[in-house]
């Protein structure tokens, strides 16, 4: 049976090229990988070679001929004591099979993110674990969270810049490697981009990682792994390759440490889908969250703030108690206008609540607690009763948190909003190492009375 | 071959020949390596596999049937089926971007990866990984990934599960030339040393990191000798020989099992170009030919099957006829199997918890 021989394409853009030389001439016997013929486009050359075998019956191109279009007949291979029918290369190119199309199916539609809908029952055990509650740091809600998600699960083991011996850069970590060994708490050298990959392939096979970075400006040297290989992986694998994996740290500002040091890194993880992104305030959803981060089989990117770590919070005693990833909480009810903050911003959003009831505006402000899946039907609910949204990030404004949440209101909640939404952010500049520009370039409780005044006409 | 699960295969490892003491291994590298006949046949036709499955690609691809980047393995092909000869099923393997071979040589189906090339919903990854990005948990294949060097640490963290669960397994990450200047490998090989990671980094050093040779793009005088500086046993192995690479391999894999991390550098030759897309003006015509003829690694044990009359050019043709058969019925399935459904666009993003 003749077997034809198209002209191949070198890229998928290719619509033509240049047959520059066979390789074989007709009656020749070619075997599969015989090279027969030489292509050239304007930035690449290939050899081409036979896929089955047979005898050169026919040479349709010219060696030399140019404008050769993908997919034509350039050749005729025949069997043994066959003479390569006459109307060979005549017929039209066979071209290429489509793609069987894909069964019948609606378009696609995002699902709606992984946030729980109803949430009455979940707000319900979330107020019932604080009944009984013990005073503790962020610092020590952290540490609690790690030692008792490792005494449940043997799989899970933290690895990061001195977490071990030294006992945390920021003792986050005191006292792990006294309970649980070297083997679990691993002192890695300073290399994040290596140990970020180890951390993510030791997930891959099926262990739960706590990677801590010393801080998240160096999250960067390790930005790869955790967008190409953490977060992505996932979809590549059609299913197949979980990462249960968290990057956990400081996050934000710190004080006088300069730009390289001091940065905001929620929207940026906050962009990629195949993350969760999750910014504590208190300490009982830094342990809440951090537990439920541990146990989730994504990988997290855990944001915690430095000058949080010695703040203290009510904490539920119940070590079962988890807090929902997803779900936004209303730290102080309103009905003038609602305020959005995590992390340390949640604070200067509680005191600037405090500013605005002494001047008669009721402010109702809202932890975001996890920035990826946002939990959107709570914000919306708040802004559909106060008709007012200001948005309170650390971080710059350009396509921040905050160009985010005008955006989801425009979507979701236009027809309810009595003014534009107002943004507070971080100014639009490196972090000033001196203390009165450093200062001027954080948001404070000021900025946000401001921009809940403005949102009020006041 | 061990992974293939192929019966000649786990036959023939157990009639291998017991390997020398390690005291003894000098002499046993010069030493004729020794096969029974069943491996080398295997390792023949495992070979022809990949030769034949990646010409088939090239051509798939020549027509438009697959997309985007599609790295050939064309020459490179002793360098896997030696490797994959020495592991077990416990042990890991994982590698870069030019991975088909890899996949076929870790048993996976023929058909699943040709139809994750053509991005239809029976390839490995359900058409939405492609070339660069396959998968098998089952045979302990863990990609496949797409940006130089990254698959170093990861395969490092593979090692680092297999010690943390003292498994007994191994990880084999391979990379090639290219990759080897990568700093996160440097990063990794400080780390599995220390830490004493059962790591086998395998450099298949085709010469050229795209159209770079690897003498314009790597000081010092040799790649493998990089290990030197963390303390990692190390060796240069010659790569287009199958019967070489799997003697070799063997000692590493063994050392690894349980002493720590080895770097072997593995000299071998792509006939392709880096990609489908390449101009050919690097290296000339000449050099790609005198290799082709001289030290082709199928050519090399074809010639030594019938020169030491273990087998006759019949049984040759009838194995070449079986790998063709194979090849053709898994261009077949990559055509006619759908596309993915469009519900497919919004799935495994996240697992839900």
């Amino acid at each position: 049976m003749a077997i034809d021989i198209l002209m191949p394409a070198l890229s998928p853009t290719m619509t033509e090229g240049k047959l520059a030389r066979w390789l074989v001439k007709v009656g020749d016997d070619v075997s599969a990988g015989d090279l027969i013929a030489e292509i050239e486009t304007d930035k690449a050359t290939m050899e081409v070679e036979a896929v089955d075998e047979g005898k050169v019956g026919k040479l349709l191109v010219e060696e030399g001929a140019e404008g050769v279009e993908v997919n034509a007949i350039i050749a005729v291979l025949v069997g043994e004591g066959e003479e390569a029918p006459a109307d060979a290369g005549k017929s039209a190119p066979p071209a290429a099979s489509p793609a069987p199309a894909a069964a019948a199916a609606p378009a696609p539609v995002a699902p709606q993110p992984l946030a729980a809908a109803p949430t009455a029952a979940m707000d319900a055990a979330e107020a019932k674990a604080y009944e009984s509650t013990k005073e503790q740091t962020v610092r020590d809600a952290l540490r609690d969270a790690m030692a008792e998600e490792m005494r449940r699960d043997g799989d899970v083991f933290l690895m990061g810049e001195e977490v071990a011996e030294y006992q945390g850069a920021y003792k986050v970590s005191q006292g792990l490697l006294d309970e649980f060994g070297a083997k679990r708490v691993i002192d890695t050298p300073i290399t994040e981009h290596g140990f970020a990959g180890i951390g993510v392939g030791a997930a891959f096979d099926g262990l739960k990682p706590i990677v801590e970075f010393m801080t998240f400006n160096f999250s960067m040297q390790a930005m790869d792994h955790i967008i190409n290989s953490a977060a992505k992986t996932l979809y590549m694998s059609g299913g197949q390759m979980g990462c249960p994996i968290v990057f956990r740290g400081p996050n934000g500002a710190a004080a006088r440490v300069a730009a390289q040091h001091s940065q905001c890194y929620a929207s940026w993880f906050a962009h990629v889908p195949g993350l969760i992104v999750i910014s504590p305030y208190s300490a009982g959803d830094a342990k809440g969250l951090l537990k439920a981060a541990i146990r989730n089989p994504n990988p997290v990117i855990f944001l915690e703030n430095e000058l949080l770590y010695g703040q203290t919070f009510d904490v539920p005693t119940d070590e079962d108690f988890v807090t929902p990833i997803g779900r936004a909480k209303v730290l102080r009810e309103g009905k003038d206008v609602t305020i959005t903050a995590f992390s340390l911003m949640c604070q200067k959003a509680l005191e600037a609540a405090d500013i605005l009831a002494g001047e008669g505006i009721e402010a109702e402000v809202i932890d975001l607690r996890t920035i990826r899946p946002l939990d959107t039907d709570t914000i919306v609910r708040s802004v559909q009763k106060t008709n007012r949204l200001v948005s309170v990030e650390e971080g710059w404004p350009y396509a921040g948190i905050g160009a985010e949440l005008a955006a989801t209101m425009m979507e979701k909640a236009f027809d309810w909003l009595d003014a534009p939404v107002v943004r507070v952010a971080g100014e639009d500049v490196p972090m000033p190492y001196a203390a009165n520009l450093e200062q001027l370039a954080l948001a404070n409780a000021d900025d946000i009375v401001a921009a809940a005044k403005a949102a009020c006409y006041r | 071959m061990a992974r293939a699960a192929s019966k000649s295969g786990t036959a023939s490892k157990a009639a291998a020949k017991p390997a020398a003491k390690r005291t003894s291994s000098r002499s046993r590298a010069k030493a004729k390596p020794s096969f029974d006949n069943d491996t080398l046949m295997q390792f023949y036709k495992d070979m022809l596999l990949i030769r034949r499955f990646e010409e088939r690609a090239g051509q798939l691809y020549g027509m438009g049937l697959i997309g985007g980047f599609c790295h050939l393995y064309i020459g490179q092909e002793a360098v896997v089926i030696g490797m994959q000869h020495a592991l077990d099923e416990c042990d890991s393997v994982i590698t870069g971007y030019r991975d088909h071979g890899h996949m076929l040589a870790c048993g996976m189906e023929a058909r699943g990866v040709m139809a994750e090339l053509t991005g239809r919903k029976d390839g490995y990854s359900r058409g939405k990984g492609g070339s660069m990005h396959m998968f098998s948990r089952e045979k302990r294949f863990f990609g496949g990934h797409g940006i130089v060097g990254a698959q170093v640490p990861l395969g490092g963290g593979l090692a680092f599960a297999a010690k943390y669960r003292e498994t007994g397994g191994v990880s084999v990450a391979y990379f090639g030339d290219g990759a080897s200047n990568q700093g996160q490998i440097a990063e990794t090989m400080n780390m599995a040393s220390l830490w004493k990671l059962p790591l086998i980094m395998v450099i298949e050093n085709n010469k050229y990191g795209m159209g770079t040779s690897v003498n314009r793009s790597s000081a010092g005088p040799a790649l493998h000798l990089r290990g030197d500086a963390y303390g990692i046993k190390n060796k240069k192995i010659d790569g287009m020989n199958v019967m070489t690479m799997a003697e070799e391999c063997k000692e590493a894999v063994e050392y690894a099992r349980t002493s720590g991390p080895v770097l072997l550098e593995a000299e071998t030759y792509r006939y392709r170009g880096h990609s489908m897309s390449d101009p050919a003006k690097y290296r000339s015509r000449d050099e790609v030919n005198k290799m082709r003829e001289e030290r082709d690694p199928i050519e090399t044990l074809r010639e030594h099957l019938i020169k030491s009359k273990i087998v006759d050019a019949d049984a040759l043709k009838k194995i070449d006829a079986d790998v063709r058969a194979v090849v053709a019925d898994s261009a077949e399935f990559a055509q006619s199997s759908p596309e993915p459904n469009p519900s497919e666009l919004y799935t495994d993003i996240l697992i839900e918890a």
